[in-house]
């Protein structure tokens, strides 16, 4: 690890103060020179293997009186970003009424990692692509924009097939954001001009031209909270991974259905451990909307979500794998006893 | 699984708990890199990116500027070692490639700097700051890459020495009334102890002491030696714990020397902890092999023609092979045998042992071969293992000292219910899940060689024994406290055991599994001394009648009573008529058939490792049987393991409670080697990819929910004095093979290339 500043938020303004002021000369926000830190689990990681470098380290923690907050009211849930994965995924509400949710967070890492892992934090947690966490490989758009993509001919095989480009194969790693994406979630993101919404789908953006701009957060500005619509009873989260715990997606799916007399009224999916940002199959669920639960529409959706998948040399599996989570998801979804 | 210790059974010592399971559970036990040292400098590591090629010059400039930075030391400044000649050829190193030596790559990885510093994290800041330009060529990385070749293994290697054959098999293949013929593949896997690989160097005017965790003090220390061009005598290497080895700390790695050398130029000492990743590359591992197999057999089920030919990779300087066709020509009767191995070279760091070296992999091949003959004549897995079960090894018809494996199947299939199996495959699901059994034969040879012990007895009854054994896990500390106690009739609380320790009597390296038979044996054979001693003292009293001479106790009976004066003695009597207070004994022991030169290698730090296949007139091996169930998911084609049963007899087991951990362990290593652990190559770059323990995959509790291991009793009295056969590395031998057949039986589809991953699976 290289020396950095460590800097302790009295309060949100300060905190924003501080990472603003520091990462103004740096557009690209995980390279930013000032790094907000909450649970630590990705920055001090990645720290450590030289591949993040701030200058300085602000921590966030102090702010978590305010920002970990859980509340639901009138239907819709609101998640503190400070809050951690462990109590969220504890929370008998949220396990009722948002089951999705808590699976995602139950589901992942491990319970040392979920303790001290916040919600905003998971979210931006960074691909676990070796070759990005390997400064010894010098072809990464993620971290030397225009030097290459080492995963593209190299050994691809946890890597992306939807949403890649030719400049970065790299799999978005968590579990949490597919649930958020299924439930049409808001961020709240605190900044110098105040608090702004955005969808979530509007947080990260898809590699394209430039790998290395990973979110639409400008600097200095720090996710507040998640407001999810709800309640979504039925909804399941199905991850298939290599180990039975504490390892990463292969494929998963995020799975939420309004379903009414074996019609769908509203179906909802999310993939994860296939796509380089969190993934809407938003086609997949068009095929579904107002119609019977069938297990060849089924088969016709999950075949609409990978059309345009690009999978590589090592993650062919990765679509028939994705089409076959897609449909257990939904059937486990539509069997729940709610 | 039940957690309470198992019960002794005939020829079982007791299952006292664990020596050191106190001091390991609170964080008392220090490991080498816990060792407080005065005034140390910090040493990081700069490696390799490129796997061949050559250094054209280092950009310190950012490097220098690092506050705190003491010395960078490159193959342009550093003292230039001597030789270190390759453990498996007679020396004491994993490796002959001697980094900072020359501006030449020939591995990714390799050691291409020292950065040393007044902190860690000075000399880590420095370390990243390092430039190497480098000219790269084009590395050749595993088999059929570009550029490798391959030669027979046979008078390349000391270690191997034969390609076993017996009779005719191409005739008898030729005539066989069923056939089997497939090829099997396993793939390079690390062994990722726990405990990083550590070095910390003193030196003391001319005396050096090293702190590092080895499976051999003694190796390490003459090697270290050696390399630095200094007596053995000045050398110490201290570890009283080693946190996990598997094989990876038996031999000496280029680091020690080059951290004892630094720390004798900068007079002070240098402690180096080396990453996670690095381990990767600066210490040895398993190296990726190839098999084909070719059975006959008649429609009884008798083999009459068996061939196992293999390949494995090593380095391009080194031949290093595990060679396992010394196991699988041997295990069952066959008339015609035939085998080969050969060694492929590529641009890797060297390979070397990893627990049970050569039974891994080339038993995951022959037990495999064995189910598919199984499915081929329509026979019970079991009764085939059974109809072939041998008395004899085929090869030159030496006897097994000691064979239980049907024994072993039978009280294993009896736990795991093996009856319940309905033959056909893909004929037992329920609801999403296919379910299959599968079985394994498990198999290691015992092997014992010469060690040395001192052992001192008081009037009080305490004992202090001493050898330089080995703490890698395996329970050293306990078994040798009880092969004291029991010997001299003390309560083991009596005991201490100072083990760890190149200063102490020599022992061998704990690797091979000749740990326990090796030490316990020795220390037996002090622990006569020391009896005889007092015996003589007692016999020469004519005050005493026959009756009080021999059977007034000091505690409880022996339970292993083999020498004239293994009665009882009266301790306060004996040591009256000896007119002192302490007798202590030094004391040698050498296994039947070791070399005559034995003795003097010992102390010169090398192995004379005896048994398995390799003695005169006898075979040696324990023996066990696995089972596995395996779930496959027929949507996701998730594969889990409910379901473990290892049975095994290995003659006296010392503790039943070790041993049993002992083989748990191996059992669930056995399952990761056929579903999690493979180290996964960039064959462009001759690189591994995923040199981290979050993507170097070993399983979790959740992966595996019952593993049941069974100690079936057996005696043995011709294998050593503790009638112990070693268990360190039978737990995980076979079990590759085991779940790949269970999972034949769950699917109907063949597996014959780990690791096994979902995607392999087309169900």
């Amino acid at each position: 690890m290289r020396p950095f500043v460590y800097q302790r938020a009295s309060d949100a303004p300060s905190a924003i103060q501080n990472l603003a002021t520091a990462t103004a000369a740096n557009n690209v926000l995980t390279e930013a020179s000032a790094q907000p830190l909450a649970g630590g689990t990705t920055l001090i990681d990645l720290m450590k293997l030289d591949v993040m470098r701030p200058k300085a380290v602000v921590d966030i923690n102090p702010l978590a009186a305010s920002w970990s907050n859980v509340s639901l009211d009138d239907d819709n849930l609101r998640l503190g970003a400070l809050a951690r994965m462990s109590d969220v995924a504890a929370n008998p509400e949220i396990q009722q009424h948002y089951p999705v949710i808590a699976d995602t967070l139950k589901l992942a890492a491990s319970p040392q990692l979920r303790n001290m892992a916040s919600l905003g934090g998971n979210v931006l947690q960074r691909t676990r692509c070796s070759y990005f966490r390997d400064v010894s490989y010098h072809n990464c758009n993620k971290r030397n924009p225009g030097s290459g993509c080492a995963a593209l001919e190299g050994f691809n095989r946890s890597h992306a097939v939807l949403g890649t480009s030719e400049q970065c194969i790299a799999t978005y790693p968590g579990d949490f954001a597919q649930a958020l994406m299924a439930l049409d979630a808001t961020v709240e993101i605190t900044g110098r001009s105040g608090v702004r919404k955005i969808r979530f789908s509007d947080l990260h953006k898809r590699p394209g031209e430039s790998p290395q701009a990973e979110t639409t957060l400008s600097p200095g500005e720090l996710i507040s909270a998640f407001l999810i619509p709800g309640p979504w009873p039925r909804s399941v989260y199905l991850k298939v991974r290599d180990r039975q715990s504490y390892e990463f997606a292969l494929a998963s799916a995020a799975v939420a259905l309004d379903l009414q007399d074996e019609v769908m009224r509203d179906a909802r999916i999310a993939l994860g451990g296939v796509a380089a940002v969190p993934w809407r199959a938003r086609e997949a669920e068009a095929i579904l909307k107002g119609q019977k639960f069938d297990d060849a529409l089924i088969d016709r959706a999950a075949d609409a979500a990978f059309a345009d998948a690009r999978p590589h040399r090592h993650n062919v599996f990765k679509v028939a794998l994705g089409k076959r989570v897609i449909s257990r998801a939904l059937h486990q979804a539509a069997t729940m006893e709610i | 699984m039940s957690i309470t210790a198992p019960e002794p059974k005939a020829n079982m010592g007791q299952p006292i708990p664990r020596y050191d399971a106190a001091a390991k559970v609170t964080g008392k036990a220090q490991y080498a890199a816990d060792v407080p040292l005065v005034n140390p400098a910090y040493a990081c590591l700069v490696t390799s990116s490129i796997a061949k090629g050559r250094i054209d010059g280092f950009d310190m400039t950012a490097a220098k500027q690092v506050r705190g930075v003491i010395d960078i030391v490159t193959h342009e400044n550093a003292e230039q070692l001597k030789e270190a000649k390759l453990f498996s050829n007679g020396g004491y190193a994993g490796t002959t490639i001697q980094p900072l030596k020359s501006a030449d790559v020939a591995h990714t990885g390799q050691i291409v700097a020292v950065v040393v510093a007044e902190t860690f994290e000075a000399a880590q800041q420095a370390a990243y700051a390092m430039k190497v330009n480098y000219t790269a060529a084009m590395p050749s990385a595993t088999f059929d890459s570009a550029g490798t070749t391959s030669a027979p293994a046979k008078g390349q290697l000391a270690q191997f020495k034969e390609d076993p054959k017996v009779g005719d098999f191409a005739k008898a293949f030729n005539d066989a009334e069923i056939k089997v013929s497939a090829a099997y593949e396993t793939p390079p896997q690390h062994h990722n102890p726990m405990e990083l690989f550590a070095t910390s160097c003193v030196w003391l005017g001319d005396s050096l002491t090293i702190y590092e965790p080895s499976q051999y003090v003694y190796g390490l220390k003459n090697g270290v030696a050696e390399q630095l061009g200094i007596d053995a005598d000045k050398v110490r290497v201290i570890n009283a714990y080693v946190g996990g080895a598997f094989g990876s700390k038996g031999s000496m790695t280029p680091r020690t020397a080059i951290i004892a050398s630094i720390a004798r130029r900068l007079g002070r000492p240098v402690k180096l902890v080396a990453t996670r990743a690095q381990g990767f590359t600066i210490a040895t591992f398993r190296a990726e092999t190839r098999h084909e197999i070719q059975i006959g057999a008649r429609r009884d089920g008798h083999l009459t023609a068996l061939r196992h030919e293999s390949w494995e990779v090593s380095s391009r300087p080194d031949p290093y092979a595990v060679g396992g066709t010394k196991t699988t020509t041997r295990l069952y009767a066959c008339p015609n045998i035939e085998s080969r191995v050969s060694i492929v070279r590529a641009d890797r760091n060297t390979p070397g042992f990893m627990r049970s070296p050569p039974e891994v992999p080339y038993m995951f091949a022959l037990e495999s071969a064995m189910d598919e003959l199984a499915v081929a004549l329509n026979m019970d897995p079991v009764e085939l293992r059974r109809v072939n079960d041998t008395a004899k090894e085929p090869i030159s018809g030496k006897p097994y000292t000691s064979r239980s494996l049907m024994a072993c199947y039978d009280q294993g299939a009896r736990a795991f219910e093996w009856e319940k199996r309905s033959p056909q495959p893909k004929s037992m699901t329920e609801g999403d899940w296919l379910i299959g059994y599968g079985c394994a034969t498990s198999c290691y040879p015992t092997q014992m060689a010469p060690a040395a012990a001192r052992v001192r007895l008081q009037r009080d009854g305490r004992v202090r024994v001493e050898i330089a054994g080995q703490e890698i896990g395996n329970g050293a500390y306990t078994v040798i406290g009880q092969a004291a106690a029991e010997k001299l009739g003390v309560p083991v609380e009596k005991v201490s055991v100072f083990i760890g320790d190149s200063d102490l009597p020599p022992a061998p390296v704990a690797g091979g599994s000749n740990s326990t038979a090796s030490t316990c044996s020795t220390v037996i054979k002090v622990c006569e001394q020391v009896r005889q001693k007092l015996f003589e003292a007692l016999t020469s009293n004519e005050s005493l009648t026959n009756e009080a001479k021999g059977t007034v106790g000091m505690g409880q009976t022996p339970s292993t009573p083999s020498a004239s004066n293994d009665r009882p003695l009266d301790l306060e009597r004996a040591f009256d008529a000896l007119g002192v207070s302490v007798v202590e004994e030094y004391g040698e022991w050498k296994p039947e058939g070791a070399p005559m030169d034995s003795f003097q290698a010992m102390y010169k730090g090398q192995v004379r490792m005896v048994g398995g296949s390799e003695m005169k007139d006898k075979i040696a091996y324990a023996f066990g049987a696995e089972f596995v169930e395996v779930r496959v998911n027929k949507w996701t084609h998730e594969i889990r393991v409910p379901r473990l049963v290892g049975a095994f007899a290995a003659g006296h087991i010392m503790n039943p409670r070790t041993a049993r951990s002992q083989l748990m362990g191996g059992l669930i290593w056995g399952m990761s080697s056929a579903l999690h652990e493979a180290t996964e190559l960039d064959e462009r770059y001759a690189r591994y990819v995923n040199d981290n323990l979050a993507d170097y995959l070993v399983p979790v509790n959740a992966d595996v929910s019952d593993v049941d291991v069974i100690l079936v009793a057996e005696q043995d009295d011709h294998i050593n004095p503790a009638g112990v056969k070693g268990i360190g590395e039978l737990g995980n031998v076979g079990t590759n093979a085991a779940v790949c057949n269970a999972i034949f039986h769950a699917t109907g589809q063949r597996l014959r290339k780990l690791p096994v991953r979902l995607e392999k699976l087309e169900i």
